[in-house]
């Protein structure tokens, strides 16, 4: 059965590793649907977060594959319930949609959005939470008109109380010298 | 000149000398212990070929004909030499000339370090005359790779190449290095490489899984072992003998197994998988443990995953974790060198043996052979069969010779016929299926090994992939002999067109040259030969020849391999006509 899992990824900044990567999803057509990176806690490693729809046994040798390529540190796969994740979006209304009574407002309000900025012609509006919360604020403004619209990818940390410094020493102490 | 470790040696202070990133990379290549490289020049290596002239005394270059000669060539210096194989190539179509040589020993885990000229960095991603993007083109098909666009990046990346290529599961490496890198000075610092904290090359086994592994063994009453290719690449032949031998247990081999294990011991059994032996085949799905060393249950191994060995419990001995669990889910994973988790499995193996079990194969075999291998190697009528001419190559050479092939029929039937006595015997493209592996990789095995008789069986369409290398095996003077087997057809195409394509023989009849005329053009010898008498006598007349030689037999034109796992079906329904 097809799951939504979270991949987490470890690495050493290297260029092309995102090609490394992104060449396992792609061999295979699976769709990568969402993709971040950022350095991690310690500095000089990068954790990439994906999100990928598919059956258990394959994320499993999905990380598997990508744990496997050079300069990959530690690569994890989890279930909803075993991260906390946020996703942030910006949308762009034409601010006209506010002139007219408080709706947009009281919208905004409701979704616990925020405002950004505020132009003559436009107001950008940002929103964090997860993807049905940006996607139900996009609806609600959807009547309005709305100009431009981005969400990122997802970024998740996980419930596990092991931490990756932990796993990089079990690394260490795994292998022999050749 | 004066290396670093001459100067080490010679008790002298080191000194770290500033020299040019050509330079440099030869001294690499030297520290690692490199005396053979494969390669072709072109502008954008051009001042790595002159600092190889500097090093002719300790470094033999040789130059090919083609690129991919180059490639198929260093993988079979590399399987033999248990090293890396080591290619030089310009920019742009010299390095696309790579590519299949690439995908061919990244399946085949082959140790490779490749080295390839690029437009100066201050030119990259602007289309300068023969820039390609080797490091995107060939990301998917390497190990690991890497560009070098600063001579200071040299000393370090080639070790890590060196490291990378030739430890954990082996593979090709591609280090693509910059004109200006080339050109550009260096302080030469060379460190060699036996650990990068990230990577792990040597897993170390769990002790709670050798001890599962054994109890399964110990308790098995109709057990069959895997051999694979990484037990060759450990060097754990021997310590595979002994486990076996101890607890009495059947070997199937893989195509890439064979020799790992000599095929005339009691405990072996053939080959597996869509054209091996019947008797490993059939017993695949009536095992109670099948323990698989070294292998990867390839497609072509397996057939069908549905009903694959359900019947038994799986041990997976294998240093790649990515493969456990990838094809074939296991009962015990010991993810580990080959070598390291026999010597550990070995003493809690009970001495047994499996009389009856091994008398089911013997059985079974003697079904092949009256339905298959009889009329294959001692055909009384008709063309001379692929079998019979292999066969006799094999009792000549009490198989003890070193077999390279090229990919179609004759590739299945060396496998079949040839018997391997004696360990790393067989160089074929396996993963991949490559035609025109053949005839390079006979040259790079010539080279790794000049002292054994090399033949290379070889059909009539591969022949053609990589005739240009006949020039190459001249200029050296090699001493491969090219059986090239002439159906004149693409058999095994035309086997399958046969089988499952109501004999409609869509473009696999081919429309062949004079090979013998073809083979003096480039000064190699040759003989032509189509009756069965002419055999025995032109065998040993091919014994004997020095440097290289074609002899083409003509064959059975719509001869077909069996026995037969069609394409997805099941082991056990393996098909003997
Ligand atoms: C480069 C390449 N192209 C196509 C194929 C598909 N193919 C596999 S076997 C084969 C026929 C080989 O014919 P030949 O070399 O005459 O050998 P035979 O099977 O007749 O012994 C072909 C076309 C391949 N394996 N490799
Ligand atoms: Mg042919």
């Amino acid at each position: 059965m097809k799951k939504e899992y979270t991949l987490t990824i470890f690495t050493e900044n290297k260029i092309g590793l995102l090609h490394r990567i992104t060449v396992i999803f792609t061999r295979r057509k699976l769709n990568i649907e969402s993709l971040n990176t950022s350095e991690s806690e310690i500095r000089g490693i990068y954790r990439f977060t994906i999100v990928v729809t598919v059956t258990e046994s394959m994320v499993q040798t999905l990380v598997k594959q990508i744990e496997k390529q050079i300069g990959i540190l530690k690569a994890f796969y989890h279930t909803l319930e075993e991260i906390v994740y946020q996703e942030i979006a910006l949308y762009k209304v034409p601010t006209h949609a506010f002139a007219d009574g408080n709706e947009v407002e009281k919208l905004i309000r409701n979704h616990n959005a925020r405002i950004l900025r505020i132009e003559p012609e436009y107001i950008i509006v940002e929103k964090t939470g997860h993807k049905e919360e940006t996607q139900q604020l996009f609806r609600d403004l959807e009547q309005f008109g709305i100009l431009q619209f981005a969400r990122s990818g997802r970024i998740a940390l996980t419930k596990q109380i092991k931490e990756i410094t932990a796993y990089l020493k079990e690394l260490e102490m795994q292998q022999d010298e050749t | 000149m004066q290396t670093k470790t001459d100067a080490r040696k010679a008790g002298k202070q080191e000194t770290i000398e500033r020299i040019s990133g050509a330079e440099a990379l030869m001294r690499a290549l030297i520290i690692e212990g490199v005396d053979t490289i494969f390669g072709y020049i072109g502008g954008a290596i051009m001042p790595v070929y002159d600092a190889l002239m500097n090093y002719e005394d300790k470094v033999r270059h040789v130059m090919v004909r083609h690129e991919q000669g180059a490639m198929h060539a260093a993988q079979a210096y590399a399987r033999i030499k248990r090293r890396p194989g080591v290619v030089f190539t310009t920019s742009g179509p010299g390095a696309t000339n790579t590519v299949t040589g690439l995908a061919d020993a990244m399946l085949d885990s082959t140790p490779l370090v490749v080295i390839t000229g690029q437009v100066g960095a201050a030119m990259l991603g602007t289309d300068a005359f023969q820039e390609t993007d080797v490091v995107s083109v060939s990301m998917p098909l390497t190990k690991w790779n890497y560009q070098i666009t600063c001579a200071d990046e040299i000393p370090e990346v080639l070790a890590k190449a060196f490291f990378y290529a030739n430890s954990g599961r082996p593979g090709p490496v591609v280090i693509d290095i910059t004109k200006n890198a080339q050109f550009d000075e260096v302080d030469f610092d060379y460190k060699k490489i036996s650990r990068v904290s990230s990577y792990v090359a040597k897993p170390r086994p769990d002790i709670a899984d050798i001890d599962k592994a054994a109890d399964l063994i110990n308790a098995a009453k109709s057990p069959l072992v895997l051999v694979g290719q990484g037990v060759a690449i450990s060097g754990a032949q021997e310590e595979f003998k002994t486990f076996v031998e101890k607890a009495g247990l059947p070997v199937a081999s893989t195509l890439l197994g064979l020799s790992a294990f000599p095929s005339n011991h009691a405990l072996f059994t053939g080959m597996l998988g869509m054209h091996g032996n019947y008797a490993p085949n059939i017993n695949t799905n009536k095992c109670d443990v099948l323990i698989a060393i070294g292998m990867r249950f390839d497609d072509r191994v397996t057939g069908n995953l549905e009903t694959y060995a359900k019947q038994a419990k799986i041990i997976h001995i294998e240093i790649d974790p990515s493969e456990v669990d990838k094809n074939v889910k296991t009962d015990v994973a010991i993810v580990s060198d080959a070598k390291q988790a026999l010597e550990l499995l070995t003493p809690k193996v009970k001495n047994n043996s499996h009389e009856d079990w091994l008398k089911s194969f013997a059985k079974l075999h003697e079904v092949e052979y009256e339905k298959v291998i009889r009329k294959d190697i001692h055909p009384t009528k008709g063309m001379m069969h692929m079998g019979e001419v292999i066969n006799r190559v094999s009792e000549k050479t009490k198989g003890e010779a070193l077999i390279v092939t090229d990919v179609g029929q004759h590739q299945m039937a060396s496998a079949r016929y040839y018997q391997f006595n004696k360990k790393d015997s067989l160089i074929t493209s396996g993963g991949l299926g490559t035609m025109g592996f053949g005839i390079p990789a006979g040259m790079g095995a010539a080279i790794a090994k000049p002292d054994r008789p090399i033949f290379v069986f070889v059909g009539d369409g591969g022949f053609q992939m990589t005739v240009q290398e006949l020039g190459t095996l001249a200029q050296y003077h090699l001493p491969v002999k090219i059986i090239l087997l002439n159906n004149n057809y693409l058999g095994m195409v035309r086997q399958w067109q046969e089988l499952f394509f109501d004999g409609r023989y869509a473009s696999t009849e081919l429309v062949n040259p004079d090979f013998l005329k073809i083979a003096e053009g480039f000064g190699v010898p040759g003989k032509q030969i189509s009756d069965r008498e002419a055999l025995d006598s032109t065998l040993d007349e091919l014994l004997n020849v020095e440097g290289p030689f074609l002899l083409e037999v003509k064959v059975q034109k719509m001869g077909n391999i069996f026995p037969m796992i069609p394409a997805g079906a099941t082991v056990s329904d393996m098909r003997l006509e």
